[in-house]
């Protein structure tokens, strides 16, 4: 190689490897707020400005959703596993929101720990399965959480974040 | 290491003459397997148990984000080998594959924020993967604006190629995006390490639908570094031969 084009290559080289190595601290540096939601643990823990807008995200705890019957007002319990936030919304949510599936709930929280959403959004898992082997996964899972009863329920599109 | 073999990959005449046989091949390719993999997968493939037959937008939107990513990198690289070199065909394929990439980037951004609406119940939210997202379409509108912002072809192509290299940090965040930070996009269904998480009789015609867009691609990019080929070549003898329809004298480039 042509002494020339050698030193443009290592140049194009250095250049593309000092500013990945700069975005890659800037991002490492702004890790929490590229982040788009506050796990359970974090909020339970207080971990989170209060009375400001923020989001969380965890699992649907399965059991915990409670509908009132003369309004849209709904009720659920958010969990990581290690920690368990209530939540509070009223209106319509998401098709794909249903207990063990994770969501993105976007709200304040109040002083009494209460997650107080005003928007709910349903996380999906990157599984896609045609309804019959769904069908078939699931009378499978339903022999394993009998024999795992005291496991917390873990969504699969949770695996993913720090 | 004798280099010449390289070099000639570097003359403009040499591509333009190499890819007229193989366009009408990669045509019947692409809209073949393009056919197929869309009757396939909206026609044949199983729905979905949770999302029904709103999951089929992946029949487009996976693919076409391969692409818009693949491509940025082919950008990258081809304005890379231009500065190093400074050979002309490259800057060509560089300057080519930015509409190319944009327009494939807004599909993507387009197609996922309409199946966003019905699954998440939001069109549009700022997580890492969509804002990082959205970051690529502004770096192929730069590369787009840096080519008619200067009057100098030479200044133009060098100013791009830097830009189109400083980006390339993007690709790997979009890609690593929803594993490093708490997203609402799902993770990869598809990747090297792991096993598909999409059904074996959803995975085929997504797969093909993968080979169509490739495929599809490439085409047009050569179509497109073809006209830009005449475009920059126009002065050239052999260019104002191929114009007047004169045979071409011999084979000398």
């Amino acid at each position: 190689m042509h002494p020339v084009r050698k030193q443009r290559l290592l140049f194009v080289i250095a250049g593309v490897v000092v500013t990945s190595i700069a975005v890659g601290l800037i991002a490492y540096a702004m890790r929490e707020n590229i982040n788009l939601f506050y796990p359970p643990s974090k909020i339970a823990a207080g971990e989170v400005p209060p009375n400001r807008n923020i989001r969380g995200g965890g699992c649907v705890k399965p059991g915990s959703v409670v509908r009132a019957k003369d309004s849209l007002d709904i009720n659920f319990i958010l969990t990581d596993g290690a920690a368990d936030v209530p939540v509070k919304f009223t209106g319509i949510l998401p098709d794909l929101f249903a207990e063990g599936e994770a969501a993105v709930v976007n709200g304040k929280v109040d002083d009494k720990g209460v997650f107080i959403a005003d928007q709910v959004l349903a996380k999906h898992d990157e599984t896609y399965t045609p309804p019959e082997v769904a069908s078939m996964n699931q009378q499978s899972d339903q022999k394993k959480e009998e024999e795992h009863k005291n496991d917390q329920a873990i969504c699969k599109g949770l695996k993913n974040g720090a | 290491m004798n280099w010449q073999w390289f070099h000639r990959l570097g003359s403009p005449r040499w591509f333009y003459e190499k890819t007229d046989a193989w366009v009408p091949w990669l045509v019947i390719l692409a809209w073949g397997l393009l056919l197929v993999g869309t009757v396939w997968g909206l026609g044949f493939a199983p729905m979905d148990a949770k999302q029904k037959d709103s999951y089929r937008i992946i029949y487009v939107h996976v693919p076409v984000a391969f692409i818009s990513m693949a491509c940025y990198y082919i950008m990258a690289i081809a304005g890379a080998v231009g500065l190093i070199w400074k050979m002309k065909l490259p800057y060509m394929v560089m300057k080519s594959a930015a509409p190319i990439g944009f327009a494939f980037t807004i599909i993507v951004l387009a197609t996922g924020s309409i199946w966003g609406r019905p699954t998440w119940g939001t069109w549009w939210e700022w997580d890492g993967r969509m804002t990082s997202y959205l970051v690529l379409s502004f770096l192929y509108l730069g590369i787009i604006a840096l080519q008619n912002a200067f009057q100098s072809r030479d200044t133009a192509d060098k100013a791009s190629a830097i830009l189109a290299l400083v980006g390339t940090v993007n690709i790997p965040i979009i890609y690593k995006s929803v594993d490093w930070w708490y997203t609402l996009h799902q993770p990869a269904s598809l990747n090297l390490t792991s096993a598909p998480k999409i059904h074996i009789s959803m995975l085929y015609p997504l797969f093909t639908m993968i080979a169509a867009s490739y495929i599809f691609f490439t085409l047009v990019l050569i179509l497109y570094t073809r006209a830009e080929i005449l475009r920059r070549e126009s002065k050239t003898q052999w260019v104002k031969d191929l114009a007047s329809g004169v045979p071409s004298k011999g084979d000398k480039a």
